[in-house]
């Protein structure tokens, strides 16, 4: 195959970058999209150019590092699927594509298409964990969790943090993103005691980090290399809700 | 009180005046609707408006802290929204949200433009003075005749076209508003979802076609 890619170089974060065109003229179906960007790196290499920079870590569409925009879809246009799982196949001879950086204010350009995320970190900082006393492994059995609630914080403990779901929001929220942690942890025993606390720090961090405000649009789930779905973002606005009703207990 | 500057806690704020306001829109409707049962019907409707007396200005008080509250909030997540995505893709593209959801701000601020018109031809009566209801003879039952208002204003091109255009935006702020509020107060649980989605905006079309049935109507010389 034979593609012209269109890709966003940019030299540092002050730097104001732009799209350069280059031609990859021996692309195999069978190869990942990170393959055919290291070809076309390796030629850029032996040409003494800059090669493209960009996340990935283990090509296997579980670690949430890459992070492209390919022709304005992050990770692509296959559903559920990361850059590093997309393959070649998925285009046709001949193809355009733009490779593009995830465009956010909280998500600082560092360089072409790598881009810091620390802000996600910062969110989960702020609650993102639970509290626990240290000592001997507890026993396994000592908290019981049904079946339904463990299915619940799994699909919600699916998300790898890669930041889809920021590039694809017309407002850069990190709505799903955090709606994914608090769910996660407030239908769990071990998680339910901070519920309150952790939902009102993470929703104060998105803020104070640069991201936008969740309107509702779903582009996140569309996005969403692993499904997560809107409704933890139900489920985070309902634990707002609750955590603003005083309890004896606290 | 950090429930006024977190996202969340402004996102139901937005959500409770906006449910509100569609309570209003719809009472709003029903009472309009009654034009159709003719002049007798909608200046009853109106008597019965005005006889509230003091509870109408404690009414009026409420919805202007709504609509502020509303707007003032929409503003100002618009800016921060805008704020937070501060360079566009080279290839813009969207996968499922809807024009509606994309043109809040700009609907939004249509129908406030609308708002102060209406209140100026309605209920001010300024606009068209020679045929507000103050000005107009009253009707057999000596009450204000609010039908021959109505109907010598949408008679008018012009004003009937604002109505329209307003209504029209009403019906695309709605279309995203309505099935919004149940996302934001946590009612959504995954695969409900789309058929809220769908039922809110069939609600919107019902809205924004019953409320430009009334200046088209009579426009067309239909209700007369």
């Amino acid at each position: 195959m034979k593609l012209t890619l269109h890709v966003w170089r940019q030299q540092g974060p002050e730097d104001s970058g732009k799209l350069e065109t280059y031609k990859a003229d021996n692309v195999s179906p069978d190869q990942s999209f990170l393959e055919m960007l290291d070809e076309v790196n390796d030629d850029l290499i032996k040409t003494g150019k800059d090669p493209i920079a960009f996340d990935h870590d283990c090509r296997e569409g579980i670690c949430g590092m890459c992070s492209q925009v390919i022709n304005g879809r992050p990770h692509g246009q296959q559903e559920l699927t990361t850059v590093c799982q997309l393959h070649m196949r998925q285009f046709k001879d001949g193809d355009e594509i733009f490779i593009e950086p995830w465009r956010a204010r909280a998500f600082p350009i560092l360089r072409d298409l790598i881009v810091d995320r620390t802000s996600l970190d910062v969110v989960m900082q702020a609650g993102g964990y639970t509290s626990c006393h240290t000592g001997g492994v507890a026993d396994g059995n000592a908290l019981l969790v049904g079946k339904p609630v463990a299915d619940y914080a799994m699909d919600a403990a699916e998300c790898i943090g890669c930041g889809a779901c920021v590039a694809a929001c017309p407002n850069s929220s990190a709505m799903l993103f955090t709606s994914a942690k608090v769910a996660q942890l407030a239908v769990l025993p071990q998680g339910k005691p901070e519920a309150k606390r952790r939902v009102k720090a993470m929703t104060e961090a998105i803020l104070s980090e640069g991201f936008g405000n969740c309107t509702n649009h779903y582009e996140c789930e569309a996005a969403c290399p692993k499904g997560i779905s809107v409704k933890f973002i139900a489920k985070l606005n309902r634990e707002y809700i609750k955590s603003m009703i005083p309890s004896s207990t606290e | 009180m950090n429930f006024l500057t977190n996202t969340v806690g402004r996102k139901i704020l937005m959500a409770v005046t906006g449910l509100l306001l569609i309570a209003f829109v719809t009472v709003h409707l029903i009472g309009n609707l009654s034009v159709f049962a003719g002049p007798d019907s909608i200046n009853a409707y109106a008597k019965a408006l005005q006889d509230l007396g003091p509870l109408v200005w404690i009414f009026r008080l409420g919805m202007v802290a709504l609509f502020a509250i509303h707007i003032t909030f929409g503003i100002q997540l618009y800016f921060e929204n805008k704020a937070a995505t501060p360079d566009p893709y080279a290839i813009e593209k969207t996968l499922v949200t809807s024009f509606s959801a994309k043109t809040m701000i700009f609907t939004g601020l249509i129908i406030l433009a609308f708002l102060l018109y209406h209140l100026l031809h309605f209920t001010i009566q300024v606009t068209n003075p020679s045929i507000s209801a103050a000005n107009l003879p009253l009707d057999a039952a000596s009450r204000l005749d609010v039908y021959t208002m109505m109907v010598l204003s949408f008679q008018k091109v012009f004003i009937s076209l604002i109505y329209i255009i307003a209504m029209i935006a009403l019906l695309l702020h709605l279309a995203h508003g309505i099935s919004s509020w149940v996302q934001t107060f946590g009612l959504s649980t995954g695969p409900s979802q789309d058929k809220v989605i769908s039922i809110g905006k069939v609600l919107a079309i019902v809205y924004g076609l019953a409320y430009i049935a009334i200046p088209l109507l009579i426009l067309a010389r239909i209700v007369k």
